[in-house]
């Protein structure tokens, strides 16, 4: 066991699929001698060498076409986003060439595009979005969002290791914040399973990401009210864990979905669709969201809170939802 | 295949000889009529629906190119190079199928015209935002570059492709990487019914080479020879590891963009100029005059050219189209992979792709 941060773990779980697997290589902007923006490849370029850790140009839309190009010549790479937010510029590779790629002519097109998403670092709006459902609306992709350290390494194995493309959203504020023992021995986290963070009775609150940590803050606070907050992590938000967002929701009747990304077409929707047409007869109160609302994300530190849900926000929900 | 190395050139410079002269010609043949019972019968007859794209007056360009290709080479073609399938060993009978919307052809109903993919061919096919694959060809170049089997990726795309920003992005990667890619562009003048002076402010698209730091070029795209040979020069270049080249073909769209559009706009002067080019002539012109080939024997190749599509057209009609529930499957590949069960209950065609990797094919 080896106590890791979240961004650590990352790395190791990108270092040891590149030991195991030659067919695994890794392209992106600073990626290579400067280690990345925020570190993660440090080291790799030395260990694994240019033809394996490739600095590009600046240009999204080349960086993600090529991996899609050698993933049909049978190799498995990692393309790393300086930012999620830049993602918007290798968008129609992403959704038009990726995404439809089996389902119109066959092949497999085994890759990962990676980088850090969220905010809570005042980034401003072009360094802060979550805008994983560009993604999760996208029929081929598979979309992930861990929210430790231990998933992060597991999710980026699996990714590395499915035959779709997957799309790894890392939170840059959970990137040095968490830490957490990391067993030795070589290990996956599934995709499509979501997982219980923390058992209660009165209400589930379903999230992901960063805002898990949000949640499990707010379930402590509330515990002393005698108010029992159930977590789920989603951890898959394309294919999610339909089976686990029932049960809980089922077992509590009180429902909460919480996320860091805009409210309107989030990931709440579709989960409070899910809920209502599968669990209505279970539920004592009204399907809750607790998001940011419908705005970019502003830079200014009070304008950045005011924008971001907070275990505080949710605490406030979750009171109201108890009354019911 | 044999073909005679050119003493002066570099030793992998190959000039075409006798049995691939009559190859280009039973090519062009086969794309002209093939793409003439497409528009003009199955279209109107109404068996073929949806969009049809031809490249009437552009074939040569799709024939001089991948009659260069060798093993392990790949092609990114574009919706006008119907050639470079047949060359590549799709059959006429699966393509056909294809436009045909079977449940039993390449992408088995999911995919119309020319999107038809195989690996294993070394295909890669479009997608309607035209410019995307040169950023794969990219991928793809870099791939056979590490391999270091002297590979080249060759991608086609139109003049009015050159406008969007993933054609400087794949142009720029490759030459920064010096990747061996070979970038061909079908200058047929219009872009659906954009002309050339409002696309780009450019006399010519050759500057575009030197500008990304490759060599540009241009070439008539209605002589296969020159293609050919231009073609073969710029690959020699990438297989020695010296990197990309950009290649503009020039020839006119003699057809509308597509079916339905009869194509007013482009000025009737310039229709009958370039009508005088028509590959196919002037490629029968030299096959007659070097004597590698009779009157007689150009009139059979028609025939059989002919004979060749009825049968191919027949062979694809016979197919069923899928079965609707089929709309669902192979969405996500899988290890019980849907596309590796035949379609519709029939055996799978020979030219589906069932393997990602590229296979070994020799022309």
């Amino acid at each position: 066991m080896a106590l890791l941060t979240y961004l650590e773990a990352i790395r190791q779980g990108l270092w040891e699929e590149m030991e195991r697997d030659p067919s695994v290589f890794i392209l992106g902007e600073d990626i290579g001698a400067y280690g990345g923006a925020f570190k993660v490849t440090a080291g790799m370029l030395e260990k694994f060498g240019e033809d394996r850790v490739i600095d590009t140009p600046i240009s999204e839309s080349a960086i993600v076409g090529a991996a899609i190009g050698a993933a049909l010549m049978g190799m498995r790479p990692v393309v790393e986003m300086q930012f999620m937010d830049f993602i918007a510029c290798g968008f129609d590779q992403i959704v038009n060439m990726a995404a439809k790629m089996h389902y119109r002519w066959g092949p497999a097109v085994p890759m990962v595009i990676r980088g850090p998403s969220g905010a809570g670092v005042h980034g401003g709006p072009y360094n802060s979005q979550s805008n994983e459902m560009w993604f999760v609306h996208t029929p081929g992709l598979k979309v992930v969002a861990p929210a430790t350290a231990y998933d992060a390494k597991g999710l980026i194995k699996a990714a590395i290791r499915d035959d779709n493309p997957v799309i790894f959203y890392e939170h840059k504020f959970l990137y040095r914040r968490i830490k957490e023992e990391i067993p030795e021995q070589d290990y996956v986290v599934p995709i499509g399973k979501a997982v219980v963070r923390r058992p209660g009775t009165d209400i589930t609150v379903i999230t992901y990401g960063a805002m898990v940590w949000t949640a499990l803050d707010a379930a402590g606070e509330l515990e002393k009210e005698g108010l029992s907050l159930e977590v789920v992590d989603l951890r898959s938000l394309l294919p999610y864990d339909e089976e686990t967002v029932l049960a809980s929701a089922r077992k509590c009747s009180k429902v909460i979905l919480l996320h860091e990304d805009t409210r309107t077409g989030g990931m709440a929707g579709e989960l409070a669709a899910l809920i209502a047409e599968k669990a209505f007869d279970d539920l004592d109160g009204p399907i809750v969201r607790v998001t940011a609302p419908d705005t970019p994300v502003p830079f200014a530190p009070p304008l950045e809170e005011y924008f971001l849900p907070n275990a505080t926000k949710v605490a406030e929900a979750a009171r109201k939802l108890a009354t019911y | 295949m044999k073909n005679t190395t050119v003493a002066k050139e570099s030793k992998s410079i190959t000039k075409p000889d006798a049995p691939t002269l009559r190859r280009m010609l039973y090519y062009l043949k086969l794309t002209r009529e093939s793409e003439l019972r497409i528009e003009q019968v199955l279209y109107r007859q109404g068996k073929i629906v949806g969009g049809v794209y031809v490249g009437r007056g552009q074939e040569a360009i799709g024939v001089g190119a991948a009659l260069t290709m060798r093993a392990g080479d790949v092609t990114f073609p574009c919706h006008r190079d119907f050639s470079v399938f047949l060359i590549r060993g799709f059959s006429l009978a699966d393509m056909l199928a294809n436009w045909l919307a079977r449940g039993d052809s390449p992408t088995r109903g999911r995919e119309n015209t020319l999107h038809i993919g195989d690996v294993r061919l070394g295909i890669i096919p479009i997608i309607s935002p035209l410019g995307a694959t040169l950023p794969v060809a990219c991928g793809a170049a870099l791939v056979l570059k590490r391999r270091g089997k002297g590979n080249v990726a060759l991608v086609h795309f139109g003049e009015g492709t050159t406008s969007l920003g993933d054609v400087h992005e794949a142009m720029n990667f490759a030459a920064v990487m010096k990747l061996p890619v070979i970038f061909i562009c079908n200058n047929n003048q219009f872009a659906y019914s954009t002309p050339v002076d409002k696309q780009f402010a450019v006399k010519s698209l050759t500057v575009r080479g030197p500008a990304y730091g490759m060599p540009g070029k241009s070439v008539d795209g209605t002589d296969v020879l020159a293609v050919y040979d231009a073609v073969e020069r710029a690959s020699a270049r990438a297989r020695a590891g010296k990197g990309p080249s950009f290649l503009e073909c020039v020839t006119l769209r003699m057809a509308g963009h597509s079916a339905h559009d009869a194509a007013e706009y482009v000025p009737e002067k310039l229709k009958q100029a370039w009508a005088k080019k028509d590959p196919i002539q002037r490629l029968e012109k030299v096959l007659l005059s070097r004597k590698i080939m009779t009157k007689q024997q150009i009139e059979e190749l028609g025939k059989q050219v002919s004979q060749e599509i009825d049968r191919a057209i027949a062979d694809a009609e016979a197919r069923p189209l899928p079965r609707s529930e089929e709309a669902v499957a192979g969405v996500y590949c899988e290890p019980d992979c849907w596309w590796r069960k035949p379609p519709s209950g029939v055996p799978v065609p020979t030219s589906v792709a069932t393997d990602n990797g590229p296979r070994t094919t020799d022309d």
